[in-house]
């Protein structure tokens, strides 16, 4: 009996520190999702939906098309409304699994004739600068607002991609002996005052998808998720993959795939 | 010429809701570039709303405003259908006017 009591005793104190940590954790978040729900209202990133929806519809580059009367992202050519929740997809034209950004630098380049190197050279937003592969993929995230993730996962050249993904997703290396996983594999793990999601988990992984590309209003320019897994790279003080590389788009497919069925709000904001 | 702006005008029962967004780098003339050479200052320094072609509010704005700024109030007397211009003017003599209608 005495025993019993001893025991009810410590599961009491594990439960009630279990609980402390939760509610610290959620006023923390329940601040930032506030904030967060304030500046989603009148994001700066429909600012460059715009841009990038001129940009889709105007005859440019070299070649003098426009990429909605040539370049198709899956659905069709031209066929915007819901093609950036169904990508990472196979292209039989290109011979390659892509992503939304690499997708359409793949079409600027085939289609309209732009200089790829001129493209990579660049590839990323700073304060002063707007790379057009940035707008073009805000314009396309834009019309997939609201719309289910549907990557088609079944597709074996899709198949192959997630499982590479899984692999680069777990795989330590660099100077810290560092993976996704370290930080990104567990629950509960912040870095300073910003939550990680466990990307393994079905239910968390549409944290790593929601509200990219983001305007960050630190600087105010708009970032995508191309940059943000060159920079997690960065972060693990790995050598830095090439832009819209295989292994970016593999890490995207099992993140995006993983994410399957949630409904995605957007272009979003970051602090 | 700048980016056009995005206008949002809602009735919300018998109150008008107006959200403005403006493309704008707003710099501040504090800040230095790479070469340690001070960025001029470049912002908007005025901004005038009308609805039908009457002003409901203008002031005067400055560099304590961020970057592509967003401006949004609440406006009385207005009904769907009616026309909103919103106007703005930076200190580069640069100006934007741009039209959405109330829904």
């Amino acid at each position: 009996m005495r025993q019993s009591i001893a025991i009810v005793g410590a599961l009491a104190i594990v439960i009630g520190s279990l609980c402390g940590q939760a509610a610290a954790k959620d006023a923390a978040t329940a601040e930032f999702d506030k904030f967060r729900e304030v500046m989603e209202d009148s994001n700066p990133a429909e600012l460059f939906e715009a841009k990038g929806e001129d940009l889709w519809q105007a005859k440019r580059g070299p070649k003098q098309v426009a990429l909605a009367e040539s370049c198709d992202l899956g659905l069709g050519i031209g066929v915007v409304k819901g093609a950036y929740v169904q990508m990472p997809r196979y292209f039989a034209d290109a011979g390659k699994v892509m992503d939304a950004e690499r997708r359409i630098v793949w079409c600027m380049v085939e289609k309209q004739g732009f200089s790829a190197e001129e493209l990579f050279r660049t590839p990323f937003a700073n304060e002063n600068f707007t790379p057009e592969p940035t707008s073009l993929v805000t314009y396309v995230a834009g019309a997939s607002r609201n719309m289910k993730i549907a990557v088609p996962i079944s597709e074996p050249h899709v198949q192959d991609t997630y499982q590479l993904g899984r692999e680069v997703f777990s795989f330590r290396a660099g100077p810290y002996d560092f993976a996704c996983a370290t930080c990104h594999g567990e629950d509960g793990k912040r870095i300073r005052m910003q939550q990680l999601p466990n990307l393994a988990k079905k239910d968390e992984a549409i944290r790593a998808y929601q509200g990219w590309p983001g305007y960050r209003m630190t600087g105010g320019f708009m970032l995508t998720q191309q940059w943000r897994m060159n920079d997690c790279f960065r972060q693990q003080r790995f050598p830095e993959p090439r832009y819209l590389s295989d292994t970016v788009t593999s890490l995207l497919t099992y993140l995006t795939a993983n994410a399957n069925g949630n409904v995605y709000k957007g272009p979003g904001i970051k602090r | 010429m700048a980016d056009p702006m995005k206008i949002r005008a809602q009735m919300k029962g018998d109150i008008c809701d107006i959200k403005i967004l403006m493309s704008h780098p707003m710099e501040t003339g504090q800040r230095k570039d790479s070469d340690g050479k001070v960025v001029p200052a470049h912002f908007i320094q005025s901004l005038s709303v009308d609805l039908n072609g009457k002003t409901v509010i203008s002031g005067q704005t400055g560099t304590s405003i961020s970057r592509n700024p967003v401006f949004g109030f609440k406006v009385k007397g207005a009904k769907a259908g009616d026309k909103v211009t919103v106007n703005w003017l930076d200190n580069k003599g640069d100006k934007r006017t741009d039209e959405a209608t109330v829904g």
